[in-house]
Order: C-alpha cells, then structure tokens, then sequence
C-alpha cells in the first residue's frame, strides 16, 4: 500500500513493515506476542498482546477457599513465589484483624528478601544474556539455585512453596537452615555475585546496550503507573517496604537504592544494590529473630500442631474445619500491596462474609509496565526491545494470571 | 476495634473522609471507612471530573488498579474500582462507580496513560464499557473470544475447549466436556440461613404461597372448623381409657429364639465373641436373662 507520506528512492517505495516479536521467543521471558511496525531498523510502534498465559486464577480463587486460594500465588510469579503469597496472607489477615506472632513475621520478611534475591538472579542474569553476556547468567543460577535449596528446606517444595499462611507460616525453620542462610549472606553471595557483576558493571559493550535506552522521566513514570524497580530506576525514592511498611519491616534498616538517568541501566543497577539491601535485611533478621510460636493461636485461622491434634478432640475439631470448611472471614473491601521485587504487587479482596473470597482482583507488577512498553521503545532499535524488555522484568504467569 | 494485623500502614485516615467527601460535593454519592481505608463511590457521569480533582488538588498521583466486581443481583450490577496512591500523602483510597451491561462509564485514559490497559482488562472480563477509550480490545482471552468470563454468571469451565484435530490436522474448538463434575460443596449450615432445598425435601421448595385473602380464617370454636355437627360432637369424646391400645398385637420379642434351630457350620474367629462359654460359670446365661 502506498501512503501519501511514504518516502521514495526514485521509483521504489518504502514503507514500514510489521513484524512478530514473539508468542515463542527467548528474550520474551515467556509467551509474549509483541506487534512492531519497523522503520528499518527502527521501532514505530510495538503493540503487545498479552493474556497467552491467562489461566483465570481470579475465577478459580472465587470457588476455593481462602487456604485453598493460597497456593495460586505461587503459581502466579513463579520466579518469586513467596512475595506473592505475602500480598495475599496480608490482605486475609487485615480483613480477619488477627494477629501475627513475631516470630512469624520475621520469618516472612526473611523469606521474602531470600525470594527477592533469587528474583533478580534470574532477572539479572537473563537481562545479561538478552544483551549477549553469557557468563554471569551461569554464575547467579547457582545462586538461584541455592535459594531454591533454602525454599526447599523450610518448606519442602523448592518453588511453589505455600508456606506463608494466613496467622503465620506453616511450619518453623531448623536452626541450622538459618544458620547456613547466614554463611551464605556472608561468605558465598558477595563472592560470586559480586564477581558476575565485576563483569557486566563496567563493561562496555553491556553498557553500549543499556545507558540511554527507554528514558523515562519521573512524570512519566508516576503517569504510567510504575513501581518497584522502574519508579526507583526513574530516581522516584518510593520502596513500600520503608514507606508502608508490613510485619517488621519497620524494624530493618536498609537503603533505598534509586537512578538517576532512568534508563535501562540505571534500573538493573538499581537490582543489583537491591540484593545486597536485601542480604542485609536477612542478616538482621537472623540477628534479631526472636524464639515463640509461628502461627497465630487463633483457633479459628490456623491449625493446630500435629502432636496437639493426636491428643485433644478440641483440636481435631479445629483441624477438621479448618481443613474442610475453612475459616469465615468478615465482609467487607480491603487493597493490600506489598513491595514484590517486581513492583506494587497488589491485593483487592472482597469478601462477602463466607468462606470463600467473592472477588479477589490481582495487582501485577508487569502488567502496567508492559503497557509502557510502546512509549519506551519507541525510536530505538528492534534489538533494544530485548534490552527494555529485560529491564521491565516481566513474568507471565503474573501479568497474565 | 485495635489493629492488631501486620498489613502495609500508610498514613492514617483521620479526617481524608470528611475533607474528601467535602471536596467532591455532588459528585460523591457516598464515603465509608471500613478495615482502615477510605472508599467513596461516585456519580457515574461525574467520574472523570472527580478523579482529575483527586490527583490535581489532593495528590492522588497514580492510578495502580482498576478493579471490577460483578453484583448480579444489584440493578447496576458492575461496580468499577479505581486504587489511588499518593506517593507525596504516602495514602490510598478507593473510588468506585457502578454500572450494568449498556451503560458505558467515562474512561480516565485522559488522566492516567495506564488505564489504557486496566479498562481493557475490565471490558473483557466483565463486558464494562469505557465511553472515549481510544483502544477498547480484548486483552486477556483468546483471540475470538465470546462472552465475559469473570461475570459471575459465566461457568467456571467456560463453553468452549480446544485441542488438536489429527482429522484436520489443526486445532479445533468443541464444546467442553467434564469427565467428571464440578464438586461444589456446600459449607452453609442451615442454621446459618442456607438458601438451598434440603434433598429430600424438594416438596417444601414446591409448595406455594397460600392465595391472600380478605379476612383470615381461624377456627376458634369446635363450630367454625366446617366439619358438621356429627363430627363435632364424635371429637368431643373423651380417648377411651385403660386398654385402647391393647388390640393390635406388638411383634414378640426377638432376643429368645429357643424355637429355631441352632445355626449349623461354624464361622471363624466369631464363635468366640458371638458363643457363650460353656466353661465359665459365670456367663451361662442366665443372668443376662434374669436381668
């Protein structure tokens, strides 16, 4: 088709072409179809078709109950199960209003900062290799799959653990799991992590690739509804950690890191110094992890123990409904968001008064990222789409669900 | 009653009702305070108008979600959810619309780039329309998609499934088939105001309403019961007394079976537990007649 406008070399036209980005491609980090109409080399327009993944977790939450609806947000993030469930755990709660011991929160916290390490492994380490390193991505995997390890120990599934629940975690950790997650922070991260790194930092083809891509400003990113790592990288210093903060997260001392180019580079350096926060929000965990039980001795939310449950009826009773029925939870409307590692990762539960969520609408990190994706591309070159891509962090089965 | 939970706290929501519900005037239809976040629900039409003024005059920055919830048996039966933050306030609160299958509701792509995507997500789901979003395509479903799958009419299993046609050879739709159904248990108690028929007990749902009448019908007096005199006075009989209830014949008793005859063969492992033990002076029997 000829357009009006379309420039001409003597007698042959050129016009943009479109091509497919996608459904199955490596640098996608999942099934994302993206529409791009090209100018030459040059991006015009991308538009991203999304919902390849879409399972309708929110449907098949409205007919379990609120524990059997845990372990769908496992399934959403899956590269940081644990997050997930935290949105969740914490939406039942504020709606129940029931306490959570101390213990138990600071498991979580710990949980979820071992959970944002093994996140930005793999983002890292795919974000590398989408712009041609492949080294370091074989470095943090290993890190990746000692966190997977530690996941495994405290819960016994390495990624889809359930074991944040809603009154605590389901079971407590070993002393010596905590123990060797500390050996880890101290010797074994730094190590190898920082040796990846060394490589990437600095380098200039990796910088060739990411300073200077998809700029977005600080208007920009509020417009478009960013969080986590791209407002941080946009040199907005917002962490939902420090400014809304959940369990005890009020009692770590951490720093926010934010850029200040808001490019490509700015958010995976903003990912790199997010790791060794977190490391040092697990080391004061471990610190200061006081000793008691992991749940909440509310009958009506949690179970009771195994041993408990052999000797008294009172328990069985408990454990049978729980376990059958499930608890009761108040109505009313409750948004809950937590800091996942990719963002605002959020909760609106709607509760009718049963024991099964009326509607329970979820939040995704990547889902209003992607949407950007059109207005940071657009100029650069197509093999920038994967850079800006793997800057996004996005992971389908959340942005999907 | 005290928090006691460990969800996010933001700043707290002494007075945002109040000086929120007094900003927006005749555009707020209500504003309630319920498990500490603000809701307001909002005119329909006005809707654009009063999140415009919540992010230019109350630092409402960013739009986060758009939630839709289907209340079918509400006259609007879709309520649209907007989730505010305010970075500077460190807040948020809840602006919620209603609407129903026809009516559209303003869209907010013109405040908030992102709601692009997030009305999209509502318009599929629930079949929401969004008066002026440039963009209203499915996003989530397939292709081709019929129907509005998150309405809560919608089947979970949905209509359609998909698999690959060896005959075709490509991928063919076919209506679903369950190779076993949905089990839906019921967790209601019926003392808890249950909603459904007790099985068994299908007559009870059948039964109609008595037809209203002018004056009701009470029988007061032996008179008004319509029955006749003879009747009348066979119901002022006493019961007769002492051995009424001899006639009919009660079944004997079953535990003595002297009469039949003995049960031939022996049962393993039975005999012990059913047989009295001949050697044991104390369990021949008798007692257990006696008693």
């Amino acid at each position: 088709m000829q357009l009006e406008e379309s420039p001409t070399t003597g007698d042959e036209v050129i016009t943009n072409y479109t091509i497919n980005f996608g459904p199955q491609h490596p640098a996608a980090h999942g099934v994302l179809r993206m529409v791009m109409e090209l100018d030459g080399e040059l991006i015009e327009r991308i538009d991203p078709h999304v919902g390849l993944l879409h399972r309708g977790t929110e449907k098949l939450i409205e007919y379990k109950t609120y524990l059997q609806a845990l372990p769908y947000f496992d399934r959403l993030d899956y590269c940081s199960p644990l997050c997930m469930e935290h949105s969740y755990v914490l939406a039942v709660e504020k709606l129940l209003n029931v306490e959570v011991p101390i213990r138990a929160q600071y498991l979580r916290v710990l949980f979820a900062e071992l959970t944002r390490i093994c996140n930005h492994m793999l983002n890292i380490g795919s974000h590398v290799m989408d712009v041609g390193a492949m080294t370091p991505n074989l470095w943090v995997f290993e890190l990746r799959e000692d966190c997977l390890n530690f996941f495994e120990r405290a819960s016994g599934a390495r990624m889809h653990s359930a074991w944040f629940r809603p009154g605590g975690v389901h079971q407590d950790v070993p002393l010596k799991l905590l123990t060797d997650i500390g050996d880890w922070i101290d010797k074994r991260l730094p190590e190898l992590f920082g040796d990846a790194m060394s490589l990437v930092m600095d380098n200039r083809i990796f910088k060739q690739r990411n300073v200077d891509i998809a700029i977005v400003s600080k208007e920009d990113a509020v417009k478009w509804g960013f969080s986590g790592p791209l407002i941080r990288g946009s040199g907005i210093e917002w962490d939902l950690r420090k400014s809304q903060p959940y369990d005890v997260y009020d009692r770590m001392d951490f720093e926010i890191p934010v850029g200040t180019n808001g490019d490509c580079y700015d958010r995976f350096m903003v990912r790199v110094e997010e790791v060794y926060q977190s490391a040092k929000i697990i080391k004061q965990c471990i610190a200061e992890m006081p000793g008691g039980p992991i749940c909440s001795d509310d009958r009506k939310v949690s179970p009771p123990k195994r041993g408990e449950m052999k000797q008294s009826m009172e328990a069985l009773i408990h454990h049978f409904k729980l376990y059958t029925e499930g608890f009761h939870v108040p109505a009313g409307e409750v948004y809950v968001a937590t800091e996942s590692p990719k963002g605002e990762f959020g909760v609106y539960l709607v509760s009718d008064g049963s024991n099964k969520p009326y509607r329970c609408k979820i939040r995704p990190t990547a889902f209003s990222h992607l949407q950007a994706m059109d207005m940071m591309s657009k100029g650069h070159m197509l093999p920038d789409a994967t850079a800006i891509l793997g800057a996004i962090d996005v992971v389908f089965g959340e942005c999907d669900r | 009653m005290a928090v006691v939970h460990s969800a996010p706290k933001f700043t707290s929501n002494d007075g945002v009702k109040d000086a929120l519900s007094a900003a927006l005037g005749s555009m707020l239809v209500s504003a309630t305070e319920e498990h500490g976040e603000v809701h307001l629900r909002v005119v329909r039409s006005e809707l654009n108008a009063a999140l415009r003024l919540l992010r230019d005059a109350h630092e409402y920055q960013q739009l986060m979600e758009i939630a839709g919830v289907d209340y079918p048996s509400r006259a609007e039966r879709f309520e649209v959810c907007y989730c505010l933050l305010s970075l500077t306030k460190n807040h948020r609160i809840v602006v919620k619309t209603s609407t129903d299958e026809a009516t559209p509701v303003p869209t907010v792509t013109d405040i908030w780039p992102v709601a692009g995507w997030l009305e999209r997500e509502v318009f599929d789901m629930f079949g929401v329309l969004f008066a002026g979003n440039p963009d209203l395509r499915r996003i989530l479903t397939d292709y081709g998609f019929e129907g509005h799958p998150f309405r809560k009419d919608f089947p979970l299993s949905g209509h359609v499934e998909l698999r690959y046609s060896e005959e075709d050879k490509r991928v063919v739709y076919q209506p679903v088939t369950l190779a076993q159904d949905f089990r839906s248990f019921d967790f209601m108690s019926p003392w808890e105001g249950a909603d459904y028929v007790l099985p068994g007990d299908e007559k009870a749902a059948e039964t109609p309403a008595p037809p209203p009448v002018d004056k009701p019908q009470t029988t007061d007096s032996p008179k008004e019961t319509g029955a006749g005199a003879k009747t009348d006075a066979k119901a002022a009989d006493k019961a007769p007394e002492g051995d009424a209830g001899k006639d009919a014949d009660a079944p004997a008793p079953t535990e003595s079976r002297d009469d039949q005859p003995k049960r031939e063969g022996k049962t393993a492992d039975t005999e012990g537990a059913t047989e009295i033990d001949k050697s044991d002076p104390d369990a021949d029997g008798k007692e257990g007649k006696d008693a």
